[in-house]
């Protein structure tokens, strides 16, 4: 059976859908069978920051609805062996995805795959919730900002209650923190929360800290993930965090803002 | 501003970050508490009330259920206000 991984956050545009991206390439980088599912219904984008959108035919819920077949409906990435794309619906509403249809697109998956990574709306309305439903891990994107933080933690509350494994009283989804558009000069200057002060709040598993970075634009308007980027921060950071996620000891990174002469530390330069 | 103020407020402590660290963990330990409170206490205040009312006349407001967490106690603290015997039947 794959394990089933959700990428979530309360609040919108804190980097799940970059996350996602980069996650599942990376996995699959490494070997893994990996699909990506895009639960984000009306809205779609991961296609675009996978680069396939112009290879979407049949998307989930033609899968959920049964006009499709699972084989029809996956996209295979061309970058990378054992990596697919389940693109979201543009068209339909969010009550397309039952809790049936979306155990059922799941439990299929499974049979082939090691991994399932599903990217979520935002909010915690019925969409998010079907993401988060059969996971076996969440990644909580959080940026360093108040209203994140607090979406986030309000995330984790819906998480241990309205679960398949809250439900049915196995072993907790395992959470995990991931901390993005992290700016380490704002940081220092006092203007961001910094990783210590949100770990201090949540307290969650840290997972990695991904720093604010033009390449993640640079990334999108390529249709590449950003984990690809293998020569900017944030590629590396995504990188290390997926490494983490398998289990490898890694030191974090890009955490220091950057070496500046004594004279633009003093003058803000 | 002096070049002394300056390196005061450039301290980590003097930005808004930490206003809104501290407002952040307030708020979030209202948020959880919030959410770990018993779903069953609406219901109760509404039963209570009604046993009540089989012996005075008081209204909705006369009743208040709190309900509060502690490390190792949970405390339901029932108030009602009597009305005085004229109201009594
Ligand atoms: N580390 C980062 N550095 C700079 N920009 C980022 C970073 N992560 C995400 N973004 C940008 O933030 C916006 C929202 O990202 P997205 O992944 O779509 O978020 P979500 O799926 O949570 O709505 C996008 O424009 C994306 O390019
Ligand atoms: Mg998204």
């Amino acid at each position: 059976m794959a394990r089933v991984i959700v990428i979530t956050s309360g609040k919108g545009g804190v980097g799940k859908t970059t996350t996602a991206a980069a996650m599942a390439m990376g996995l699959a980088q490494r070997g893994n069978r990996t699909v990506v599912i895009d639960f984000d219904v009306g809205l779609r984008n991961l296609d675009l920051i996978m680069g396939c959108e112009r290879r979407v035919v049949y998307d989930f819920v033609n899968v959920i609805n049964g006009e499709a077949n699972l084989n029809q409906a996956l996209i295979r990435d061309k970058r990378c062996d054992g990596l697919y794309v389940l693109p979201a619906s543009q068209t339909r509403d969010k009550d397309a995805l039952t809790v049936e249809g979306v155990g059922q697109v799941l439990e299929d998956l499974g049979k082939s795959h090691d991994y399932i990574v599903c990217d979520s709306p935002a909010g915690i309305e019925h969409g998010a919730t079907m993401a988060m439903y059969f996971a076996d891990d969440a990644v909580v994107v959080t940026n360093p900002e108040v209203s994140s933080v607090r979406d986030s933690d309000r995330m984790l509350g819906i998480l241990s209650s309205k679960s398949r494994r809250a439900e049915s009283n196995e072993e907790p989804i395992r959470e995990h923190l991931l901390l993005t558009r992290y700016s380490p000069e704002r940081v220092a200057r006092g203007e961001m929360l910094s990783l210590e002060d949100v770990q201090e709040i949540l307290s969650l598993n840290l997972l990695g800290v991904i720093p604010e970075s033009q390449a993640v634009l640079n990334a999108s308007n390529a249709g590449v993930p950003v984990i690809l980027s293998s020569d900017s921060d944030a590629g590396q950071a995504y990188g290390d965090m997926v490494s983490r996620f398998l289990g490898e000891d890694v030191p974090m990174r890009f955490l220091e803002a950057g070496k500046k002469g004594l004279f633009s530390r003093i003058f803000g330069g | 501003m002096g070049l002394l103020d300056y390196f005061r407020n450039s301290g980590r402590n003097r930005g808004s970050a930490s206003v809104a660290k501290e407002r952040l963990q307030i708020l979030v330990a209202h948020d959880r508490a919030a959410r770990d409170r018993p779903s069953y206490l609406p219901k109760l205040q509404q039963e209570i009330l009604a046993v009540i009312r089989k012996y005075v006349d008081v209204d909705m407001n006369a009743v208040s259920v709190n309900y509060e967490q502690e490390d190792s106690q949970e405390i339901l603290e029932l108030n009602i206000v009597l009305p005085d015997a004229a109201g009594r039947t």
